[in-house]
């Protein structure tokens, strides 16, 4: 086990340098720099800029010396956030990201599931229908339609909770975020657990429980839902990277200090580390996830082996 | 006359389904005394085993079940599930067809063992896996005190129809309804498992409702039979009368299917087509970036063979002996190491180019009549696809004609050309299979299971047709199979494989008569042997 | 040949059916399928044609009607009118009578001492809201007569935007930018996709993986991040919008073609095409595309709003489409900065998008449906 571990994590090296790479150099080759700015600075002072953030070297030695600080884990400055270096930027925002992340994929994962379940085992009533409609429905409307309309109407109207910002992390701020965040989630889980318990309640094993004249809590509990849990573990893991890493819809349109806009923001704005950053720190997640996706899978599924 | 243990009355299953309601089974009587077998048989579609889905509270979704079912005088059908569950599992038990399926590959076989003795409430989960081994012992699984500890994926098919025996047999049932429970395993293991089934009735005294599509089982393990046909009893008698003065026309028709007739072996002149010497395949599994050393495994290990013209030569085996393998490496499907000659032409090394103009000498037919052609194509363009590669020249109307030619003689109606494969049954399917490879007219044809996967009464129509190609076109056969009935029928020449080597090979007269290896003497008797299991154990 | 025949004649009652027009009739009994089906075709329709027969062009600014809210009533309202028009004739010095307004003509009974002079009517023409104004029914003393007038009246069924533009008008361009959109970038990533898959699912081996590594690793980079990198590149433009979400989407539908591919290798028909000495050409063509239909079918239905939603999401971080052109994201985004007070720029783009979305997702179930071979 430690050593199917630690042999995933030295194969995802190769991947992840590649990944690397790749944005470094299609960042760079993107026209415009950190600091164009609509007047254009003085040359000398342009000049004196670029030496001090080495961009005055040919790119493949800007490259080198990029890999060289990364394997001593350092990032770099940030262009655009003077008096920041990247490592600061994601020492604070990343905490927020996965903390919002976290909760809304609990959340999600409890609810989407039970729903799913719930409308696998009532297949063609009403509350399957109710639940099929409803998750419909949050597949299908974006987040940035959700975000305002729940900011209008519990903190705007209703004033319940506040319409936006952090708070330093307080409960009351969580909520309408978490909420944004889960809510596809959930109908995404919610219609993969519904099709998978299907699947497995007509397998041939489950019609072995159930001609063993095993109660169907047990037939429904230990044969089906296990069984139909797997699609949905596998699922997870892109999309708990994706939640823990922040969401730019959310924190634009709350106000949350996360790291989800650094990464539009430091491409838009050619914040060269910037962006390097936020891939990494994307790419390990995603990587990391995938680990923990296949071990769960394993410990899950017994034909599934450590190989 | 004691009275039935199960006792059934006009039951009637119905399936509702887009086309409209299907009518699986139409009305029928049934009974089951108390510690005899019955069998219930039939071809595929017959209805034989809905009739005990529907007894069982087991159809799909769109099923319903009309009718009486009565087990010791209780109504069982239509009976809640809460009901109906303190009756399946612990009075009435059922093994399935399916072994590598029917268990939940999710949990230790102990543990699915224990569970319908704890749910009927025989014993407390921490006295019974005593219970269980003791149970694993009796159904004879080897090493039961590890065993119950292991998963279903790590057991062979053989082996997991023990465990479902077992889980039939964990609450002392009245009745054991065995549904095909054989079908999908190996001969020798198949007789193993009816020994079994025969040796545990005697000693525990249950009913056993034996679904079966296989005549030679009935008539070594059956006291009563019911006939099935389009969901309706044909016939039914004691096991002896049905076979020696079969009534009704199916069933005679059913004992007739048997293929008989044998081959006469080529004149000694006749040229050889194909020869393999010291063929070899070997498979590499595992392996790989940071996962250890691979292994290889030996699929064919250096077989020679000689096949001439006109001759059919029948290789047996039971499943993974690489006799399949063996036919594709022949073929250059496969890679393989030896040495391969066409008609005196070394083709060992020839590429997929080099060998694209030998193609068309050398067809291939498959077992499964369903996954061998392309559901999106008709069957005009099925059978002249090859065509399309060997004689580009043709317009579409020649290539027409000779679809036309081709169907014709292997007993298809042409006019059905335009139509697609699902529309077809299996037996029609082969036909269109055997046209496709026909059309290009070949010298040597592998013909791999061809008719393992169809109902007898198909089977012998199957074999009389490829008898007649034979005959007509002077064509060699390679016949794949591990039917032996149908082998000592269609081949002059016999090669045994087991695990990838040669144990016997032989004119079949002489592998039939007198089989010296062991191996080969197990096979004879799974297949051929008509004395009684019950007799016997 | 006993079966032969009587199998044949049993074929003959009805009539041949391949497999798709088998699944046409399945989704033909799915009343959600075809509602959706009837509900894009018409919202197609809308998208296409709608702009051509709308009174406003959708980059008209209307300055006088800056948000506007959704309503059946024309602007200006009958009320706006008559003072309006009041103050116009009075400024001729004649007496008016009742003032009555039908449809697109304003009405007034005016009156006077002496003989009208028809050059009154220059007056009203100078008000912006009235034109072509005459006089009627001229009595014959000349003392009293109508005085007649066009007023303009806009109808904005959907409101304006903070610009003044017709909303309903922009709605039905955003209909038309996110269906071309949301169809030419499933397009693209359903040629790229299946023609990766099924190579590499084909050719398998080693070729399988190092194609498959390059997915991967597409995979683990943000879709934004090419999007941005293309946008600096190009600039923003319609054309690169959808070639950017192809791009991006076509990475699952490799995955789904591969998978499917290594299953439909190993197909006996495949085997035999290979025994028949078909080119691997012509078995990715006769046999493993074809085959691989069904599926992805049913994911380009699931594409295309995955791909309206993306495009949405461009336009929402501002990389979409350039303004005045439009996107239903665009206007959604849009109406969501103007949320407050003027929620119908909100509601009538998401409820479009919804509606929409829903469509798609109930059409790609009802196919999903159709087309599983489970079924039969």
């Amino acid at each position: 086990m430690v050593g199917y571990v630690l042999r995933r994590l030295l194969s995802a090296i190769p991947t992840v340098f590649i990944i690397v790479t790749l944005a470094f150099f299609m960042i760079r080759i993107a026209p415009g720099g950190p600091f164009d700015l609509e007047r254009p600075l003085d040359p000398l002072i342009m000049e004196n800029i670029n030496r001090a953030y080495n961009l005055d070297k040919p790119l493949w030695q800007q490259y080198l010396l990029y890999l060289g600080n990364l394997a001593q884990g350092d990032l770099g400055p940030s262009f655009t956030r003077r008096d920041f270096s990247v490592m600061d930027l994601f020492r604070t925002g990343l905490p927020v990201s996965i903390q919002l992340g976290a909760m809304a994929l609990s959340l999600a994962l409890i609810v989407g599931t039970a729903l799913g379940a719930l409308a696998a085992l009532r297949q063609n009533t009403w509350i399957d229908y109710m639940v099929v409609g409803t998750a419909t429905l949050g597949i299908t409307i974006p987040p940035f339609v959700i975000a305002p309309v729940l900011s209008l109407f519990f903190g705007v109207m209703l004033g319940w909770l506040p319409a936006g910002g952090w708070g330093g992390g307080q409960f009351r701020y969580l909520v309408l975020p978490v909420a944004t965040l889960a809510l596809p989630q959930i109908a995404i889980i919610a219609r993969l657990t519904r099709g998978a318990t299907i699947e497995a309640l007509r397998s041939n094993h489950v019609r072995t429980a159930r001609a063993y004249g095993l109660p169907t809590r047990v037939v429904v509990v230990t044969h089906a839902l296990r069984a139909a849990m797997l699609p949905v573990v596998s699922y997870l893991g892109p999309t708990a990277a994706a939640l823990l890493t922040g969401s730019v819809v959310v924190e634009t349109i709350f106000g949350i200090p996360g790291i989800g806009r650094y990464f539009v923001q430091g491409a838009l704005g050619r914040d060269y580390t910037l962006v390097m950053g936020t891939v990494i720190v994307i790419a390990v997640f995603v990587v990391i996830f995938n680990l923990i996706v296949d071990i769960l899978y394993a410990w899950l599924d017994p034909r599934v082996r450590y190989d | 006359m004691r009275d039935p243990i199960l006792k059934v009355r006009d039951l009637k299953v119905e399936f509702g389904t887009n086309d409209g309601p299907v009518y699986a089974v139409k009305g029928i009587d049934l009974d089951v005394m108390p510690g005899e077998t019955v069998a219930i048989v039939g071809e595929s579609g017959s209805g034989k085993s809905q009739t005990m889905m529907a007894i069982m509270g087991l159809l799909a979704g769109n099923g319903r079940a009309d009718g009486s079912a009565q087990y010791r005088g209780k109504e069982i059908i239509g009976l809640s599930d809460r009901a109906l569950n303190r009756i399946r599992g612990e009075k009435i038990t059922m093994i399935f067809q399916e072994p590598m399926t029917s268990l939940d590959p999710l949990y230790k076989i102990g543990r699915q063992l224990s569970e319908p003795i704890i749910h009927h409430g025989k014993l407390k989960r921490s006295e019974v896996r005593p219970r269980i081994i003791e149970l694993l012992k009796l159904v004879g699984l080897p090493d039961p005190e590890r065993r119950i500890d292991a998963y279903p994926h790590e057991l062979s098919g053989g082996q997991r129809q023990r465990v479902m025996i077992a889980m039939a047999l964990a609450n002392d049932p009245d009745i054991l309804i065995a549904d095909e429970p054989t079908t999908a395993l190996d001969v020798t293991i198949q007789a193993q498992i009816l020994e079994l089934l025969a040796d545990l009735q005697k000693r525990l005294g249950m009913a056993i409702v034996f679904i079966t599509h296989d005549l030679g089982i009935v008539r070594r393990f059956a006291d009563r039979v019911y006939v099935m046909q389009k969901g309706e009893v044909v016939e039914t008698n004691d096991a002896e009368v049905l076979f020696t003065a079969p009534a009704h026309p199916y069933t005679q028709m059913l004992l007739a299917a048997e293929p008989t007739g044998t081959k006469a072996p080529p004149p000694p002149t006749a040229p050889v087509l194909l020869e393999g010497r010291d063929v070899a395949v070997t498979f590499r599994v595992g392996g790989g970036f940071l996962k250890g050393p691979a292994i290889d495994l030996k699929a064919v290990d250096r077989i020679s063979l000689q096949l001439r013209q006109g001759q059919t030569i029948g290789i047996v085996g039971e499943s993974g002996s690489g006799k399949s393998t063996l036919g594709r490496a022949l073929l250059r499907l496969a890679p393989s190491k030896g040495a391969v000659r066409f008609q005196g032409k070394d083709i060992s090394h020839a590429d997929r180019e080099a060998m694209r103009p030998l193609r068309h000498e050398m067809q291939l037919v498959f077992q499964d009549p369903f996954g061998s052609l392309s559901p999106r194509m008709t069957v005009g363009q099925i059978v002249t696809e090859g065509l399309l590669v060997h004689e580009p020249h043709l317009t579409r109307r020649e290539r027409d004609a000779r679809a036309i030619e081709a169907l014709a003689e292997v007993g298809l109606d042409p006019l059905m050309r335009n139509r697609y494969p699902h529309e077809f049954s299996g037996g029609q399917r082969q036909r269109i299979a055997i046209a496709r490879a026909m059309i290009l007219k070949p010298k040597i044809v592998v013909l791999d299971e061809p008719t393992s996967a169809l109902d007898r009464s198909v089977q012998k129509q199957i074999v009389d047709l490829l008898r007649d190609l034979q005959k007509a076109h002077d064509l060699a056969y390679l016949f794949i199979s591990h039917d032996l009935a149908v082998v000592r029928a269609m081949a002059d020449h016999i090669i045994v494989m087991k695990e990838g080597r040669i144990v016997e090979e032989g004119a079949t007269a002489e592998i039939f008569d007198h089989p010296r290896e062991a191996y080969t003497q197990a096979l004879m008797a799974a297949a051929v042997d008509q004395t009684r299991f019950r007799r016997s154990a | 040949m006993t079966e032969t025949i009587s199998a044949h004649s049993e074929l003959d009652y009805r009539q041949s059916r391949s497999l798709g027009q088998d699944a046409w009739l399945r989704l033909r009994r799915n009343k959600a399928a075809v509602v959706s089906m009837i509900v894009l075709i018409a919202l197609a329709l809308t998208g296409i044609f709608g702009p051509m027969l709308s009174p406003h062009p959708y980059d008209r600014i209307y300055p006088q009607y800056v948000r506007a809210p959704a309503s059946f009533e024309a602007y200006p309202r009958a009320d706006d009118i008559t003072p309006a028009f009041e103050s116009a004739i009075e400024r001729g010095r004649v007496t008016i009578g009742e003032i009555t307004i039908e449809g697109q003509t304003a009405r007034a009974l005016i009156s006077n001492d002496e003989p009208i002079d028809d050059r009154i009517t220059r007056y009203v023409d100078r008000s912006d809201l009235f034109s072509n104004a005459r006089i009627e029914n001229l009595s014959a003393d000349g003392l009293s007569a109508e005085m007649v007038a066009d007023v303009q009246r806009l109808r904005f069924l959907f409101g304006t935007d903070a610009n003044g533009r017709d909303v309903l008008t922009r709605t039905m361009i955003g209909i038309r930018i996110s269906l071309a959109i949301g169809l030419l970038a499933s397009l693209m990533a359903l040629v790229l996709g299946v023609t990766y898959g099924a190579v590499a699912g084909y050719l398998g081996g080693r070729v399988d993986n190092v194609m498959m590594r390059f997915v991967d690793i597409l995979y683990s980079l943000p879709f934004i991040f090419f999007v941005i990198l293309l946008v600096v590149f190009f600039g923003r433009s319609f054309v690169l919008i959808f070639i950017a979400i192809g791009c991006t989407e076509w990475l699952d539908m490799a995955r789904i073609v591969r998978g499917q591919t290594l299953t439909i290798k190993r197909q006996e028909y495949v085997e035999a095409a290979q025994a028949m000495g078909v080119t691997s050409w012509g078995i990715l063509r006769r046999h493993v595309i074809p085959n691989t239909l069904g599926p992805v079918i049913v994911f380009v239905t699931l594409l295309v709003p995955k791909a309206i939603l993306l495009e949405s999401l461009l336009s929402f971080l501002g990389l979409g489409v350039q303004p005045p052109l439009t996107s239903l994201g665009l206007l959604i985004s849009d109406g969501a900065a103007n949320m407050r007070g003027a929620s119908w720029l909100l509601i009538y783009p998401a409820v479009t998008l919804t509606i929409i979305l829903f469509a798609l997702n109930f059409l790609g179930d009802g196919l999903r449906d159709a087309l599983d071979p489970k079924d039969r």
